[in-house]
């Protein structure tokens, strides 16, 4: 059956369309197109075009070619221990708090008790405003009057925001704590649409329940797995609110994007010098990303592989897609 | 549980269940059409209101917490009582108000804002965001020539109309400075061997908290202005000094030696709880501003809050120059209504402007020398009087320079000098060769 | 599908109190912070200031939270909040949804490309767009019964304009991948039915996202409600800033109550958080991201 599909879809080829189609199609499809152009790619270019000059937003801009740049690597202390914090930052919600997120999921996903009010608990975190987070980590880890103080050490309070060795191991915490119940829920929403016939047949094979996990159930959560990779990657470079409602991201909590905030959004308006920092974080983020996506690609189960779009122009794909649907 | 909900979403993948369309297409028409009425609602609501321009005047405001709100308030409206005209007021809190005044000024502005003197109104100035109000100072009576000068631009013309200040000092409680017999030190020595003396006391002699960046510059400014003079620090400021010069480096070794009687961890401690322990006589003194130590007082312990001007390092500057922040208003280049505008401004550089201000908001001191000071509590009578002796007044660090300079290269700095006394040399090389990359702009 | 999807319900193991121990001590753990929010926002500035965050109480009352509603002004800025992120999130979803259709569904020709373009963008630094944008903005002119600022700048619009811009890389990201779960089948049956692309979109495949669209609603929602940079940089009327900037207009230039903010991130939450338990079930559905159907 599914064979014929592709042939028939190719044949149709340019007469698939309507009049109408095409104006639907044009109009609801250009919009997005037209506003992510817009709003995100253009101003995106503009920004590196400025990175390149000297602005404070008000007077003239000027062209200084790399000097942002040279200034930046050289000349700004901040810089590097903010790009150190940043991988931290990746390394720790990528090895910690995802995989931590993953095992919630899956023991929520053998239908305990009362799954519905840890689901809510889990999640709440990835609710709270910028405001809360930062009070929340003042009332826990103040020095003076926190409460961790309070229980573990109280004759000799450990200065848990303040020393800038121990404070983004803290804040690190708080950023899991919020990434924890994200990754659950979508991962909780992937396993419940595993064919739970895969996992008996599985077991019926005798296999452990660790091994169906890693060898049935992890393989079918392909999907899942590339939104919550590019969400972990998303949330680990653009990482902003926590460290800037706690301290403005300073001493030992710096990192590229509050950077950024520093040098364009506030009084400081040093649009050039932000830019180029943008820039880099750009770089970065998009190096991650592309690697990825490219990566997941070539395995054919992602957007950009989407098995649908190639089935009409690659009929060989047809083949994999017919093993798809009976499994 | 979950999986009710899982079987219904299997059930519409088979795509059959004729109900269960009809359904989704129905929420689906009835959110759209909530969404097209959620669309045209903000235009209906602007739409409201007046049309552009108008008689009134309109003022942009930072001061978005209760008390001031009111504060300012009762001082618009009695200005609205007597011209008969209306006073529009644009409210947006300080820290976003701040953040965005670049924006703010080459965007929208309203006729009037509230900014504060000094380094950053001349920016503006220099930089043609402001109107010139040299033609209304002739007529302003009380205000002093340090005034004028913090009013003044760097082209000679006034563009500002100051309103209040607040000075920093040294506070401490007199119940505290009584039971342990101390006297309040005038010079920086005495300063040393009184916190010497506290900490033997069981007191942590000076409270200090660093978290928010900006409350260990009035340390700096202090230890600067007594050290090197009101005329060094300035220019330190303006960007005309090496950090590394050895003035500076003595600054930072006079603090460096007084650092063991601050309170540890400054950096994790907000100024609040800095001022908590002054209040819980945990620590015996402080430096801060006046608005800032009495909030943590009970009501009751108020009065046994007191401040000595920050002691003497070099006898050829004594305490003469005063760092007291002065707030007031700006007229903007953008202005729709500058004839409304500048009669507002004549009305807020009178004393009985300051004095219904000062009535709802104690916790500053009127600028105006003719305004009265008879309801001021003791506190602010002091206050007073320690600025009308000034020979200078200084703005505050994140005033008297660049925003950029004092946000991206002294807070982080400071901070660090709080974490590691001792590279003084590393941190001032690392200071001026950033000052010279952002000073190079000007 | 028909089958239990789970296995039986279990027999009481040993392994399942431990599971469930497990399960409520993370929970604990998870809550434990929130829980001592709200307890701080119920005792006096003095009291947790002279005894700390974590001691006895000696006044509980509520009046922190009359203050933070009334002090902060809070009823206009919700009203403001509602404004921006109700139209934003359905005309998000909206042009997503389409956009992840045409692109998953319709075998177009640069169909990949365009989804990385849209995936990519939503990686994007938000602050990295500001500055430009702020120029765009000053310079785009608006009718006084669109704006009153005359200018795209300080008005909804270009909140609006932003948060859907930035936002539709991340829902067609989403909404692709899901429908290209769902069976072609269906499609290929209204085809040949002769049904428009229209037709396949609105009534034959966004009805069987329901969940997804639900699920992302209640996301989109949280962020654009929570969300303050947008509002700080375009718009710079007071009366016009969304809900987060009422918190803000609780802390004093240097004095701030913690717990009187405390309060008003409580009251503040509570729309988020009632959004989510409205849409839960759905959003556990909806958030099936296309792991093999069966």
């Amino acid at each position: 059956m599914p064979s014929a599909i592709p042939r028939r879809a190719r044949r149709r080829g340019p007469r698939r369309f309507t009049r109408r189609d095409l104006l639907v199609t044009g109009v609801l499809l250009g919009l997005p197109i037209l506003l992510d152009l817009a709003v995100i790619w253009g101003p995106t270019l503009a920004s590196v075009g400025l990175s390149f000059t000297s602005w404070d937003g008000i007077g003239d801009i000027e062209w200084v070619g790399g000097r942002n740049y040279h200034d930046l690597f050289t000349d700004y202390p901040p810089f590097w221990p903010a790009a150190r914090n940043n991988l931290l930052w990746l390394a720790f919600l990528g090895l910690i708090a995802t995989p931590f997120g993953l095992l919630l999921a899956v023991l929520l996903d053998r239908g305990v008790r009362f799954s519905r009010f840890y689901q809510s608990t889990l999640y709440m975190p990835v609710v709270l405003s910028l405001a809360i987070v930062g009070f929340i980590a003042q009332l826990i880890l103040s020095r003076d009057q926190g409460a961790l103080n309070a229980v573990l050490a109280r004759d000799n309070p450990v200065d848990w925001l303040g020393d800038p060795d121990l404070n983004i191991w803290m804040i690190l915490l708080a950023a899991g704590w919020r990434h924890t119940g994200y990754v659950m829920i979508l991962y909780l929403a992937g396993l419940k649409s595993v064919d739970p016939s895969l996992k008996e047949a599985a077991a019926i094979d005798g296999a452990g329940a660790r091994q169906t996990f890693f060898r049935v159930v992890l393989p079918t959560l392909r999907p899942v797995n590339v939104i919550v990779g590019v969400i972990t990657v998303i949330e680990a470079l653009r990482a902003f609110d926590i460290v800037y409602a706690v301290n403005q991201g300073r001493n030992g909590l710096e990192l590229l994007s509050v950077l950024v905030t520093d040098n364009i959004i506030g009084e400081a308006a040093r649009i050039g010098f932000g830019s180029a920092i943008a820039v880099v974080l750009l770089v970065v983020s998009l190096g991650f990303i592309v690697a990825y996506l490219v990566q997941e690609m070539r395995q054919g189960k992602v957007p950009g592989g989407d098995r649908e779009t190639r089935r009409g122009k690659v009929p060989g794909k047809a083949q994999e897609k017919g093993e798809e649907e009976r499994r | 549980m979950a999986q009710s909900s899982f079987s219904g979403s299997a059930g519409q993948y088979s795509g059959i269940g004729d109900a269960g369309h009809r359904m989704s297409r129905r929420t689906l028409l009835r959110a759209t059409a909530l969404g097209t009425g959620a669309v045209a609602l903000p235009a209906l609501l602007t739409a409201c209101g007046s049309g552009p321009g108008g008689d009134s005047v309109t003022l942009g405001s930072n001061a978005s917490d209760p008390v001031p709100k009111k504060a300012f308030a009762d001082a618009f409206d009695a200005y609205e009582k007597t011209s008969k005209k209306k006073v529009k007021v644009n409210t947006v809190d300080h820290n976003s108000f701040q953040q965005n005044i670049n924006r703010y000024l080459k965007g929208s502005p309203d006729d009037v804002f509230m900014w504060f003197a000094g380094y950053r109104m001349q920016f503006f100035a220099k930089k043609g965001l402001l109107t010139d109000i040299s033609d209304l100072w002739p007529e302003f009576q009380g205000f002093s020539k340090a005034l004028k000068d913090q009013s003044t631009g760097e082209d000679g013309k006034q563009y500002f109309v100051p309103y209040y200040y607040y000075p920093w000092a040294v506070f401490y409680r007199k119940s505290v400075f009584q039971q342990h017999g101390y006297e309040v030190p005038k010079t920086f020595d005495q300063y040393t061997a009184l916190a010497r003396r506290m900490r033997k006391d069981g007191l942590v002699p000076i409270a200090f908290g660093d978290k928010d960046g900006w409350p260990a510059m009035g340390t700096f400014d202090y230890l600067d202005m007594r050290a090197n003079g009101y005329e060094f620090h300035l220019s330190l400021m303006r960007g005309k000094e090496s950090w590394t010069d050895p003035r500076v480096k003595r600054v930072f070794d006079l603090w460096r030696g007084i650092l063991p009687y601050h309170q540890q961890g400054a950096n994790g401690r907000t100024w609040q709880e800095a001022a908590q322990s002054l209040a819980r006589k945990q620590a015996g003194m402080t430096v801060l501003g006046l608005p800032h130590p009495g909030q943590q007082f009970t009501a009751a312990d108020r009065a046994d809050l007191d401040f000595f001007p920050f002691p003497e390092i070099d006898s050829r500057y004594g305490q003469e120059a005063v760092e007291a922040p002065v707030d007031g208003f700006l007229l903007a280049k953008k202005a729709k209504n500058k004839k409304g505008a500048k009669d507002l401004l004549k009305y807020l550089a009178t004393p009985d402007a300051e004095e219904r201000y000062l009535k709802s908001d104690p916790n500053n001191v009127a600028v105006n020398d003719r305004a009265s000071t008879a309801s001021y509590n003791a506190l602010q009578k002091k206050a007073a009087d320690l600025v009308s002796g000034a020979r200078q007044i200084s703005q505050f660090m994140d005033r008297d320079t660049r925003p950029d300079f004092a946000q991206t290269v002294m807070i982080p700095s400071i901070q660090r000098f709080i974490n590691d006394p001792d590279d003084i040399d590393g941190l001032l090389k690392s200071i001026e060769s950033q000052k010279k990359t952002l000073f190079a702009a000007e | 599908m028909t089958a239990p999807a789970l296995p039986p319900r279990p027999r009481v193991r040993p392994g399942r109190l431990g599971l469930h121990a497990f399960l409520l001590t993370v929970s604990l753990a998870f809550l434990a912070p929130l829980l001592l929010a709200v307890y701080a926002s119920l005792r006096p500035y003095e009291e947790t200031a002279e005894h700390g965050y974590f001691s006895l109480p000696r006044h509980l009352s509520l009046d922190y939270y009359r203050q933070a509603f009334s002090d902060s002004g809070m009823s206009r800025y919700f009203a403001n909040s509602l404004l921006i992120a109700v139209p934003g999130v359905l005309i998000t979803l909206f042009l997503a949804s389409f956009a992840a259709f045409a692109l998953s569904r319709l075998r177009l020709r640069g169909a990949t490309a365009l989804l990385i373009v849209f995936t990519a963008g939503n990686l994007l630094p938000q602050q990295v767009i500001v500055t430009p944008l702020y120029v765009l903005f000053n310079r785009v002119p608006l009718p006084y019964w669109m704006s009153d600022s005359l200018t795209m700048y300080d008005s909804y619009w270009a909140v609006i304009v932003v948060h859907i811009g930035f936002q539709l890389g991340f829902c067609v990201f989403v909404l692709a991948n899901y429908m290209r779960t769902l069976p072609m089948e269906i499609l290929e049956a209204a085809v040949v039915d002769g049904a428009g692309v229209w037709t396949q979109y609105w009534r034959v495949t966004l009805p069987l996202c329901r969940p997804a669209l639900a699920a992302l609603g209640t996301l989109q929602f949280t962020w654009m409600y929570n969300d303050f940079l947008w509002a700080l940089v375009f718009i710079s009327t007071g009366d016009k800033l969304p809900i987060t900037s009422a918190l803000n207009n609780l802390r004093g230039q240097f004095f701030t109550d913690y717990n009187l903010l405390a309060a008003g991130s409580v009251l503040v939450a509570l729309p988020t958080i009632l959004v989510f338990f409205l849409l839960q079930r759905h959003f556990i559905a909806g958030l099936t991201l296309g792991a093999g159907k069966g």
